[in-house]
């Protein structure tokens, strides 16, 4: 050891508990509720903010696609639970988020079902077919679990396409029939209900999410995420756990799934597609997996870029650049494409991780005393 | 005898689509790990490479050797995609398999949406020639020439894989490397410039497959490659990761049942028998007919 270390004064005061930070720090832990009251109250707001939405922040349009994004970050964060903190890559959340959507849409529609009623036998029924599904497909381990996932949701892609039965309504979709439906939810005036719920699902997924990986089975799929054989050396059963994260994954997308379809008022075949589960895996990189806030803000920033993309495509600043650069920039998902490639090689952590690569930044900016610097070398 | 001899006809051509794809996929995953999500891309720029090929490149055309030299410009333009691919995507993450997956994933979704913003969404029709829209008759069936054409390109492909790995030195590199790659390496043998050798070898069939698949369907479309992928996918996992042979079977099986039970069952039922299929293969065989065990 050099001499430097030891002439370091040992009582430094950490910058963290200098008065200023500790209320900053005070207030930390209610950070996450505070955004969930500004949420919550966003829909009383007129403000108008040009270029971001289209209509004021009340409007329907607006709390219509702020309600999608919601859902979004919802199914991403659970999602996150299999790809970021057990380490399972899953091309197949497609097919329980479809279930969920599908299932009350017919039980409505075709069955006519009170609300509560299909919307709990959907989540019921999404779960259990998450467990039956998984106990397959965890047979099988790494990508050879990521391609029968991918076959599974397929398969649910196919039933949907060709309307066995009639009842999925095939290619067409299924509008969902909003007479037996309860009067607060239907209809443009009541928009902001269902951003209400989706915020609701949203806060409910954060919360289950954030329980489980507290808990010690939280603990146990972290570790399966970095050395499953040393978690089967302790004596604890990989498939187990593994199976349990993928059943709540699962009944977490099917409830996000009965949201969506009250949302969007209907089902259509497209989010049956295995694009979706690749767009979920998408959001949860680019937010940060195995982070609490990460997948949300990935799940909500994609899905409101996904829709504003087209307007901006379509917009006349685009329009006026030359052809080979103005096609591909109305793409959506060529743009969030090319982003996601940037990011899986500039940005590994994702949104989440901006912050901890800033700070050597900010730090440096910021004038530090010399025997400070030497005291951190070991 | 008729219906059947015509189901299993097509139910040919139909597996040779899936072994031109699924072959390239197989030995890239084998040899080098990547779960490619981007050879439907592959597929893409050589169907509409071929497409551009025979409107606008001098020489080629629809009929006779113009048309030829439209698939070979396919298939030059989805080898060079592929390479090119490897090279600036995949190289630098190397052995990272995961953010493997992840870029090709990104990839299928830039590239299927460039396709799309280039020529549109809608499916284009495909020029071929008029002798593939006819038909042959073979023991009283009325077998379209498309899916003979294919069947004929995918037999020849298969042969050609199958002498290039067992007679040429590369060929011995690249079964090695599926074996062990970590003991090829340790030989001193590069083994990354097989690595590029299997993506552009995947890359010209994908293309391929492209080409001859739109003259078989009649149009192309962006969208094309990605439904095809998905039954490669299940092919490559029943016939065992990095076997050309074990592809070529289980392409096979499921070309075959997919076509008779869509026949004499409802349609998309036989879809649904191939993942199951897939189920009991994984169940009871998890490293397929004649691959090596799937690891993480």
């Amino acid at each position: 050891m050099t001499e430097s270390v030891v002439e370091v004064p040992p009582a430094r005061v950490p910058d963290e508990l200098t008065p200023h930070r500790r209320a900053w720090h005070g207030l930390r832990p209610y950070l996450p509720l505070l955004a969930l009251a500004v949420a919550a109250v966003l829909p009383y707001s007129t403000v108008r903010l040009p270029g971001i939405f289209e209509g004021p922040l009340n409007s329907p349009g607006t709390l219509q696609l702020l309600a999608v994004c919601l859902v979004f970050g919802g199914l991403a964060a659970g999602y996150d639970l299999l790809f970021g903190r057990t380490g399972m890559l899953s091309f197949g959340h497609a097919l329980y988020f479809a279930a969920g959507v599908y299932g009350t849409d017919i039980l409505i529609t075709r069955a006519g079902l009170p609300l509560w009623q299909a919307a709990l036998l959907t989540v019921t029924g999404g779960t259990i077919l998450a467990g039956l599904l998984g106990a397959v497909a965890l047979r099988t381990a790494g990508i050879a679990f990521a391609m029968v996932t991918l076959a599974f949701a397929q398969v649910g892609a196919i039933l949907v396409a060709r309307d066995f039965g009639g009842l999925t309504g095939g290619e067409e979709g299924l509008p969902l029939d909003v007479s037996g439906l309860p009067a607060g939810l239907v209809g443009v005036a009541n928009t902001v209900n269902l951003y209400w719920l989706a915020l609701a699902y949203l806060a409910l997924v954060v919360f289950v999410v954030h329980r489980v990986a507290g808990s010690p089975t939280g603990r146990v799929l972290a570790g399966l995420r970095d050395d499953e054989r040393r978690i089967g050396v302790l004596g604890l059963d990989p498939y187990r756990f593994k199976l349990v994260a993928f059943t709540l994954a699962g009944g977490l997308a099917a409830s996000g799934g009965a949201v969506y379809c009250l949302i969007v008022g209907g089902a259509s075949p497209h989010i049956t597609s295995s694009e979706l589960t690749l767009s979920l895996l998408v959001m949860v990189v680019l937010g940060g997996p195995g982070t609490r806030w990460g997948p949300v803000l990935g799940g909500i920033l994609y899905m409101y870029l996904d829709h504003r993309l087209t307007a901006f495509g379509t917009s006349d600043a685009v329009e006026a650049l030359p052809a080979f650069l103005s096609r591909p920039l109305s793409q959506p998902l060529f743009v969030l494409g090319t982003v996601f490639i940037l990011a899986v090689y500039f940005f590994p952590g994702g949104l989440a991780s901006l912050r901890s690569r800033l700070a050597p930044l900010v730090k440096a900016g910021r004038a530090e005393p010399e025997g400070s610097r030497v005291g951190r070398r070991w | 005898m008729n219906t059947v001899v015509l189901l299993a006809l097509t139910g040919l051509g139909l597996a040779a689509l899936y072994f031109l794809v699924a072959s390239g996929l197989s030995l890239v995953f084998g040899l080098a790990d990547v779960l490619n999500f981007a050879h439907g891309l592959f597929l893409g720029v050589g169907a509409y490479a071929t497409w551009w090929a025979a409107g606008n490149l001098p020489g080629a055309g629809a009929e006779g050797l113009g048309f030829v030299l439209a698939v070979a410009f396919g298939v030059a333009a989805g080898t060079l995609v592929a390479v090119l691919v490897e090279l600036v995507l995949i190289r630098p993450l190397y052995s990272r398999t995961i953010e493997q997956v992840l870029v090709t994933v990104g990839l299928s979704l830039a590239g299927v949406a460039l396709l799309q913003a280039t020529w549109g969404a809608d499916a284009r029709p495909f020029p071929r020639p008029e002798w593939t829209r006819r038909v042959t008759g073979i023991l009283g069936a009325q077998v379209p020439n498309g899916g003979l054409l294919l069947i004929g390109a995918a037999v020849l492909v298969l042969g050609g894989l199958l002498a290039f790995l067992h007679w040429t030195r590369y060929g011995l590199i690249i079964r090695a490397g599926v074996e062990n790659r970590e003991m090829v390496t340790a030989l001193g043998i590069d083994v990354r410039k097989a690595f590029t050798l299997v993506f552009a070898i995947g890359g010209a069939a994908a293309a391929l497959a492209g080409a001859l698949g739109g003259v078989y369907l009649g149009t192309v479309s962006p969208g094309q490659g990605g439904s095809l992928l998905i039954f490669a996918f299940i092919v490559v996992v029943i016939g065992g990761m990095g076997s050309v042979v074990g592809s070529a079977y289980a392409a096979v099986a499921v070309g075959l049942l997919q076509q008779f039970v869509n026949y004499y069952g409802a349609s998309g039922v036989g879809d649904l028998c191939v993942v199951a299929l897939l189920a009991v293969v994984l169940l009871l065989r998890p490293q397929g007919i004649a691959g090596k065990v799937a690891h993480a």
